[in-house]
């Protein structure tokens, strides 16, 4: 383990930084410090975590007895639905990137802000309008669409909170594509002197290409959620057949956004593992280039596979093949990246801190529901388990095993940059070995569910697959409880944890050479670059 | 950083012009040209979207970048209508799917 370096706590307290230049309400809610900014999404996310978590309880509870044991079943539509919502739109989407993100975009690249901090301020009330939308339709009395919204189900039949809901994600949108401009702005235009685009931390290369979904795609989620309500409203006959309409046209426009929105997710995930993995094995990156516009390819391939959702739905057998191939593309560059980490490792000088524990435990679960998403890329396989656990488990793998994992890592990795405290590292040690844990009893056993023909969405199963699901509501308790222990820990050491310095855990970047704490213009002078990203000593050379 | 000025008159030019399209469309929208009804209006409302990302948007007159964001995004647009055209010219549109019967009568049957 390396050692810490800690800051007098004197020291720290009374140098001015982000956190105590202003004190008040509306010194945050006013705010346009880019790292202020961050921890407001910071709070309203996890806020949004917990609301989708709990969904989730109640779905693996209702779960324990093969003929339910909570819920009607109306109410458990309603159920999977605003966990689906809550968790895509409201959690994962925002996570990375307006967290993360937000923090550390300009101080990665050496600037003292994003390019628009109005307009970054402005996405943080439009995510909290959409949201407010999307809890109403929650409190009056939920939305049983699932978080697809299918149509014609969603125009014109289902009689929950449809446009409520739908709204919400309409709105929240906005908010997307204004984080995504900004981003893409202070990166082209922003960067200190020096830091020319191969020599980008690769977080800024992954938020760059998730900017680019954020802009390109979410538009047409925008527009598909229009036509809906138009359809619901004035019944224009756009997906529903009886007025003439094409219920694949809405899922072709669904997934054009929402197969990418995927990528939203695991792109940013990827930009952290590439920095927990260079910085726990001090070794500069294997293929750095390979690497960085592998998250490029990502962002153009995704773009390209979305009625790979559709196999079954009626799409001709022409277009199954055409995007069954394009799916298979799609896995080259995700691979260059995990085989680039597991190269970067080797004769790496590895050492186990927290973020380094879920660095690992990202690649090994990634790679799972990567693998297993192949399985669903095949006309053949896709049909056998389409709208089955088995899809469940792979995109949790990807989502919670991927996503999660690397948010919760990244959280970790830069807990010290953000709060100028440092976390205690054997609860976060444990409690990142419990979700590791966790993770795979609530999951795998869903695989073996689906591959036996359990179908998604449904409240009772067959009696055979009680013990399945028994163990799967007992991944998920473990789960919430890993889950629990670092909002706890967390939340403790910002007042109590010891005071860290600029850099506890000698990692390359810019970021780190900001106090700790960082002031609220990030730098007091404008750094200047001279080496490439993750420029740490060779082996060699330190023995030499 | 430079930038071009733009004459007043050059947009007075592209505003009218925009009004006369409007009308062009509004009168067209009075006459049934079969299938050509939907060609004609695209056709004018891209030219329409055309002066405005020009002259409006400014992307006439500035750099390389910005018209590859506007390249990009044309390009993402032929992605979504052309990779849906792939399921959609290739799809069977059978208005009565041949089997219904069969499994209507087996169903009949006892």
């Amino acid at each position: 383990m390396s050692t810490l370096s800690v800051e007098e706590p004197e020291q720290a307290e009374s140098r001015v930084h982000y956190l105590n230049v202003h004190y008040g309400v509306k010194s945050w809610l006013l705010t346009t410090d880019h790292k202020r900014i961050a921890l407001l999404y910071l709070a309203s996310i996890t806020l949004f975590f917990l609301v989708g978590g709990s969904a989730a309880v109640l779905i693996r509870m209702n779960l324990l007895t093969p003929t339910g044991l909570l819920v009607e079943p109306a109410t458990y539509n309603k159920l999977f639905s605003i966990h689906g919502i809550v968790m895509v739109f409201f959690f994962l989407i925002p996570s990375i990137p307006a967290v993360l993100g937000n923090f550390l975009v300009p101080l990665m690249i050496g600037a003292r802000d994003l390019a628009f901090p109005k307009l970054n301020l402005l996405s943080w009330y439009v995510y909290i309008v959409g949201g407010l939308f999307t809890l109403y339709a929650v409190i009056a009395g939920g939305v049983d669409t699932g978080w697809t919204f299918y149509a014609p189900y969603s125009s014109t039949y289902s009689n929950t909170h449809v446009m409520a809901a739908a709204l919400g994600v309409f709105i929240t949108g906005f908010s997307s594509i204004l984080t995504g401009l900004n981003f893409i702005v202070t990166i082209h235009k922003m960067r200190a002197p020096g830091m020319t685009w191969f020599r980008l931390p690769l977080f800024i290369w992954a938020m760059y290409a998730t900017s680019v979904i954020f802009i390109l795609g979410t538009p047409v989620i925008g527009i598909t959620i229009l036509l809906i309500a138009l359809e619901r409203a004035a019944h224009l006959g756009i997906f529903n057949p009886a007025l003439g309409g094409d219920p694949l046209l809405f899922q072709h426009l669904f997934w054009f956004y929402s197969h990418p929105a995927v990528y939203i997710m695991i792109l940013p995930a990827m930009g952290v593992e590439s920095e927990l993995i260079t910085c726990f094995s001090k070794k500069r990156i294997f293929g750095y280039s390979f690497v960085a516009m592998s998250s490029l390819a990502i962002a153009l391939l995704g773009f390209l596979v979305w009625a790979h959702h559709m196999f079954v739905a009626g799409v001709s057998m022409y277009a199954g093949m055409v995007f069954s191939i394009l799916s298979y593309l799609v896995a080259v560059p995700s691979s260059v990246k995990v085989f680039n980490w597991t190269a970067t490792l080797y004769k790496g000088s590895i050492s186990y801190e927290a973020p380094m524990l879920y660095g690992m435990g990202f690649i090994g679960l990634f790679s799972m529901g990567g693998v297993t998403g192949m399985f669903l890329a095949s006309l053949g396989m896709d049909v056998h388990v389409h709208d089955t656990y088995f899809v469940i488990a792979h995109f949790h793998y990807i989502m919670v095993g991927g996503a999660v994992m690397a948010y919760l890592g990244g959280i970790h990795f830069w807990w010290p940059k953000i709060s100028g405290r440092m976390y205690p590292e054997g609860w976060a040690r444990f409690s990142a070995l419990i979700i590791f844990l966790g993770f795979n009893l609530t999951f795998f056993p869903q695989y073996i569910l689906g591959y036996l023909g359990m179908p998604r969405r449904y409240p009772v199963y067959p009696p055979e697959f009680q013990v399945l699901n028994v163990m799967s509501t007992a991944g998920a308790s473990i789960l919430g409880v890993g889950y629990l222990i670092p909002l706890i820990y967390l939340i403790w050491s910002m007042r109590y944890g010891p005071v860290a310095s600029s850099n506890p855990w000698g990692a390359k970047g810019l970021e780190w050479q900001a106090p700790s704490p960082p002031p609220t213009d990030n730098f007091e002078e404008t750094p200047v670059v001279t080496a490439q990203a993750y420029d740490y000593p060779s082996r060699e050379v330190e023995v030499a | 950083m430079k930038h071009h000025v733009i004459h007043p008159g050059t947009y007075f030019l592209v505003f009218f012009t925009l009004l006369i399209l409007t009308g062009v469309t509004t009168v067209v929208g009075f006459y049934d040209l079969g299938r050509w009804n939907t060609v004609v209006a695209l056709a004018i409302a891209v030219c329409k979207a055309t002066l405005v990302v020009l002259f409006f948007m400014h992307l006439r007159y500035s750099s390389a970048l910005p018209r590859l964001v506007m390249l990009g995004g044309l390009f993402w647009l032929a992605l979504l209508i052309g990779l849906t055209l792939v399921d959609n010219l290739t799809r069977v549109w059978d208005s009565n799917p041949r089997g219904w019967e069969t499994t209507s009568s087996s169903v009949q049957r006892p």
